[in-house]
C-alpha cells in the first residue's frame, strides 16, 4: 500500500490546477455575489431572488429548458429504440455519422444554423411565404432558441438512450410477448421501468446543458430574455460585477444539482435492476 | 422478436426527421458558402470567393485556434494521463470526489467559470492579454473529458497487479509509468485527444470573454462574421470549420466503432 501511495504526487498537477484557477476563483466570485452592488442596499444574491427582472429571466430559462429536455426525451425515444432494434441495415453507419457529427457543433454555430433555417432569408420563411403568403420567422425569439436547443440535444440523448435500450434483457420481452402482451403493454410495463434510469440521467443532462447554453442564444439576439445573456449583459453593459456574480453561481449551483441528484438517482435505479 | 409494425413505423419516422433535422441546416450552410449570391439561388452560380475572403479576413484566428487546441492537448495529457492512473489506482470514495470535482467545469456553465478567472487572475495583465488565458480556460474545460477517457483505456487491462509485479522486480516508477501504464492506456489517450482538440477548437462561452481583439480564436470569429458579414462569408467560414472538425469526428467515430467498452461518442461541444 506504501508503494500504491507513491503515485500519489503525480496527480498534484491536476488538483493544484483545479485549485488555482477553478475552485478558488469561484469560491472568489461567489465572495463577490455577497457584495452590495453600487446604489443598492442588499447584496447581490437578496436582488437576485426579489427583483423580478432576475427570476423573470431565471423563470424563462427553467421554462424553456424544461420544455426543450422534455421534447428531445420525447422525439429521442422512439430514434433511439429504433437503432437500437435495427443494428444492419443499408446506410445505418452513415445514418450514425450525421446523427453525432452535431454534437461537435458550437452553441454560436448552431445558433447560425437555426437562422438559416428558420431566420429572415430562411428555408422556412421562403416556403411558408411561397405556400400561403405569410412570414414565417422563428430564429430570433424563444421559439428559435426552442429548436437551437433541440438541435444540440437530440444527438447527445440519442446516443445515451440507444446505450439503455441495447441493455434491455430481450427474454423479458420474448416472454410477455408469448403470454400476449400487446406491443403497447410491453412498452409500457417493461420498456419503460427499464428505461427510467436512463431517461432521468438523459433529461438531467439535457437540462444542464439548457440551462447554461449561452453561444446559441449569443447568435440568435441578446435580447432574448434568459439566464446566461442577463449575466453577459450584466457584466459586459452595466458593468454590475456582484449582480453577475451572484447569478452565475446560482445557475452554477442549479445545474450541478440537478445533474448531481438525478446521476445519483440513475446509479440507484441500475443497482436495483 | 418481431417488432410492432407501429412501433417500426413510428421510429423510422422520427430518425428520418430528426436526420432532415440535423443535416438540413449544415446542407444550407454548406450550399450558402459557395453560392455566389445566395438570395438569387444555386443559379447565380458557384464560387470560392467567398472561402478565399474568409482566408484573408480570418486565417489569424483559425491558426491561433490550432496552436490553442495543441497547448491545451499538451498540458491536459501531461497531467490528465497521470491523474487517470491515480484514480484507477485508488478507486475509493476519495477518488470518486476527485473526479467529481474534476468534471465541475463541464457541469457549470463556461460563463461562470469565465467570471471566476476574470475576477481573481484578470488582473495580472501578462496573462490577461495573452493566449495563455484562453487555453487555462480551455484546460479546465476539457481535462474531465481526457480523465475519463483514459480511465476507460485503463480499466480493460489488470494494469494495478502488472504494475506490482514490475515493481516487485525493481523497476522504477518511471519505467512502469512509461513502459505499461501509458503503452496500456494507448487507445483511452488517443480517444481523450481527439475529443480534448474537438472541443477546443469549437469552444466559444469561456473564450468569448477570455479573449482580447488580439487573441481572437476561430469561435469567436464566427460570432463576429454572423454578426457582421453578409450570410454567404458567415456560411463559408462556417464551412471551413466544419471541414476541420471532419476529420476528428471520423476519428472518434472510428475509435468508437472498434471498442466494445462504450457505446456512444462521450463528448459535446459547449452551447
Amino acid at each position: 500500500m506504501g508503494r500504491r501511495r507513491a503515485w500519489l504526487v503525480i496527480a498534484a498537477p491536476a488538483v493544484v490546477l483545479f485549485l488555482a484557477f477553478w475552485l478558488l476563483p469561484m469560491a472568489k466570485l461567489a465572495g463577490i455575489g455577497a457584495a452590495t452592488p453600487q446604489g443598492m442596499d442588499a447584496s447581490a444574491y437578496w436582488l437576485v431572488v426579489t427583483q423580478p427582472r432576475y427570476w423573470q429571466s431565471l423563470i424563462n430559462t427553467v421554462a424553456l429548458s424544461l420544455g426543450a429536455t422534455l421534447a428531445t426525451l420525447v422525439i429521442a425515444l422512439p430514434v433511439s429504440r429504433f437503432l437500437a432494434r435495427h443494428p444492419d441495415f443499408p446506410g445505418r453507419r452513415v445514418l450514425m455519422s450525421l446523427l453525432l457529427f452535431p454534437l461537435a457543433f458550437p452553441g454560436v454555430v448552431v445558433g447560425f444554423l437555426v437562422i438559416l433555417a428558420t431566420g429572415r432569408q430562411g428555408v422556412l420563411n421562403t416556403l411558408s411565404k411561397a405556400l400561403s403568403g405569410d412570414p414565417m420567422v422563428l430564429a430570433y425569439g424563444m421559439a428559435g432558441l426552442f429548436i437551437g436547443y433541440l438541435y444540440f440535444l437530440l444527438p447527445r440523448t440519442i446516443g445515451v438512450l440507444m446505450t439503455a435500450v441495447e441493455g434491455i434483457d430481450k427474454h423479458w420481452l420474448e416472454a410477455a410477448q408469448t403470454l400476449g402482451a400487446s406491443p403497447w403493454r410491453r412498452f409500457v410495463d417493461i420498456e419503460l421501468p427499464a428505461l427510467t434510469g436512463a431517461l432521468t440521467a438523459a433529461g438531467a443532462m439535457c437540462f444542464a446543458t439548457a440551462m447554461g447554453a449561452f453561444g446559441t442564444v449569443f447568435t440568435l439576439g441578446t435580447r432574448i430574455d434568459v439566464l446566461p445573456i442577463t449575466i453577459y449583459d450584466e457584466f459586459t453593459n452595466y458593468a454590475n460585477l456582484p449582480v453577475a456574480a451572484a447569478l452565475s453561481v446560482v445557475l452554477g449551483l442549479a445545474t450541478w444539482a440537478v445533474l448531481y441528484v438525478a446521476n445519483s438517482l440513475a446509479a440507484r435505479t441500475a443497482r436495483g435492476n | 422478436m418481431r417488432h410492432s409494425r407501429f412501433d417500426t413505423r413510428l421510429g423510422l419516422t422520427a430518425t428520418l426527421a430528426v436526420a432532415a433535422l440535423l443535416i438540413g441546416p449544415v446542407l444550407l450552410s454548406v450550399t450558402a458558402g459557395v453560392t455566389r449570391n445566395y438570395f438569387v439561388g444555386l443559379s447565380s452560380g458557384l464560387t470560392l470567393d467567398w472561402i478565399v475572403q474568409v482566408w484573408d479576413l480570418y486565417a489569424d484566428t483559425i491558426w491561433r485556434s490550432y496552436g490553442v487546441a495543441l497547448a491545451t492537448l499538451a498540458i491536459t495529457t501531461i497531467i490528465g494521463v497521470p491523474a487517470a492512473w491515480v484514480l484507477t489506482l485508488f478507486p475509493g470514495r476519495l477518488s470518486r470526489l476527485l473526479e467529481e470535482l474534476l468534471t465541475l467545469p463541464v457541469a457549470v456553465p463556461g460563463l461562470a467559470t469565465a467570471l471566476a478567472l476574470i475576477v481573481s487572475w484578470g488582473s495580472v495583465g501578462w496573462l490577461r492579454s495573452s493566449v495563455a488565458f484562453i487555453v487555462i480556460g480551455h484546460v479546465l474545460f476539457t481535462l474531465p473529458f481526457m480523465v475519463r477517457a483514459v480511465r476507460a483505456g485503463m480499466q480493460g487491462a489488470d494494469l494495478v497487479v502488472l504494475d506490482e509485479a514490475a515493481a516487485t522486480l525493481g523497476a522504477s516508477r518511471r519505467r512502469r509509468f512509461f513502459d505499461i501504464i501509458v503503452p496500456a492506456a494507448r487507445s483511452g489517450i488517443v480517444t481523450g485527444a481527439l475529443t480534448v482538440v474537438t472541443l477546443s477548437i469549437g469552444e466559444f462561452n469561456l473564450t468569448w470573454l477570455l479573449h482580447t481583439p488580439l487573441t481572437k480564436t476561430l469561435p469567436v470569429g464566427l460570432a463576429d462574421s454572423y454578426a457582421s458579414m453578409r450570410l454567404e462569408v458567415a456560411s463559408a467560414y462556417t464551412l471551413v470549420f466544419l471541414l476541420m472538425l471532419l476529420p476528428l469526428m471520423v476519428g472518434l467515430q472510428w475509435i468508437a466503432a472498434r471498442s466494445t467498452r462504450h457505446g456512444g461518442l462521450g463528448l459535446g461541444a459547449s452551447t
